[in-house]
């Protein structure tokens, strides 16, 4: 499975147990994607941290 | 049985949770955070069980209060976020467990935070009620940094950054400790080390394995209970006297660094609580 990524255009493998809504670091270009799709695998920006997020 | 999981980005270990789920043949319905609209006059939810693993506080605390509110028991409580998601509230309920904790003073001023960091003495540390991975902490090592930072938050932040939670610095020994405590045990607890005085995993600190003694367990659970009890993390300092003292209480625990340092199935604990809060 392969998406692009929306920063650099690179070709990202996706391993098979990726699960929607996961987030990976593109190799080529550092940032961090979210999977906003497996069928088709597409790939967005990951969302800045925001002020509430944590544990 | 119907359980839900509240969640949106996907983390380690909410893959952890759904693999463990899966290896039993438990169904479970992702409720992403991202896509819902709640009808506030519905007064039913189509789950069980409510799993949170939501990466924001406040849609976790609103959702938890709708499921709650609706009878559905979820893991953890609205009570139980709502205490530890603001560090002032887990202080209060702290305090009242008479659960150790390090010395905290509230102010509202910056002229009055200024008063407070004196009258404890330097170095303190400085803290949004609402945060977590150690963001926007601040250790003021005396009053030019203090004016400083004071100033910058009158300036820059919401108003939430004029409610000044100002802590006692406890010169820990280059670690700290956080126990894993689900329902009425301390599961596992690890180290967590690091040269900068921050020692979250989430800012590079590294784990190994903490053994879980009979202070550290009760201790552990003490603070668990006095925040309301499930599934908790709880972060400890070690003084030099040789106290402990629970300095935060984390309830949407993060725990990808802890399996294979304490040898504990962590997810695995953790599904097994969620099925017996189904069951009452």
């Amino acid at each position: 499975m392969e998406a692009t990524c929306p920063e650099c255009a690179a070709s990202v493998a996706l391993p098979a147990d990726t699960l929607e809504s996961e987030i990976i670091v593109c190799p080529e270009c550092g940032a961090e994607l979210e999977v906003v799709s497996l069928d088709p695998p597409a790939l967005a920006l990951a969302p800045e941290v925001e002020e509430d997020w944590g544990e | 049985m119907r359980i839900g999981v509240l969640c949106s980005r996907i983390r380690a270990e909410e893959k952890l949770l759904f693999t463990e789920l899966d290896r039993r043949g438990l169904r479970y319905t992702k409720i992403d955070d991202r896509a819902q609209i709640f009808d506030l006059h519905q007064r039913e939810y189509p789950y069980d069980v409510v799993l949170e693993r939501c990466i924001q506080h406040s849609r976790a605390l609103y959702m938890l209060k709708l499921f709650n509110d609706a009878g559905v028991p979820t893991v953890n409580t609205y009570q139980v976020a709502d205490i530890c998601g603001d560090k002032f509230l887990t202080t209060q309920a702290l305090v009242h467990a008479e659960v150790p904790t390090p010395r905290c003073l509230l102010a509202f001023t910056p002229e009055s935070a200024l008063s407070a960091m004196e009258q404890l003495g330097y170095p303190v540390v400085l803290k949004p009620v609402v945060g977590s991975w150690g963001r926007m902490v601040s250790k003021v090592n005396d009053r030019d940094a203090a004016e400083a930072i004071l100033e910058h938050r009158d300036v820059l932040g919401n108003y939430q950054h004029s409610i000044f939670y100002i802590q006692e610095y406890i010169d820990k020994p280059g670690r700290d400790i956080r126990a894993f405590v689900v329902g009425d045990e301390c599961i596992g607890a690890i180290y967590r080390a690091s040269e900068h005085w921050i020692t979250n995993t989430a800012r590079g600190g590294t784990a190994s394995n903490c053994p879980v003694t009979p202070t550290l367990a009760d201790l552990s659970l003490r603070a668990a209970n006095a925040v309301g009890g499930g599934v908790v993390a709880i972060d400890l300092l070690e003084t030099h006297d040789g106290r402990l003292l629970v300095n935060e209480v984390n309830y949407t625990m993060e725990f990808r660094n802890s399996i294979e340092t304490t040898g504990v199935d962590i997810p695995a604990r953790i599904v097994d609580y969620v099925l017996a809060v189904d069951k009452g």
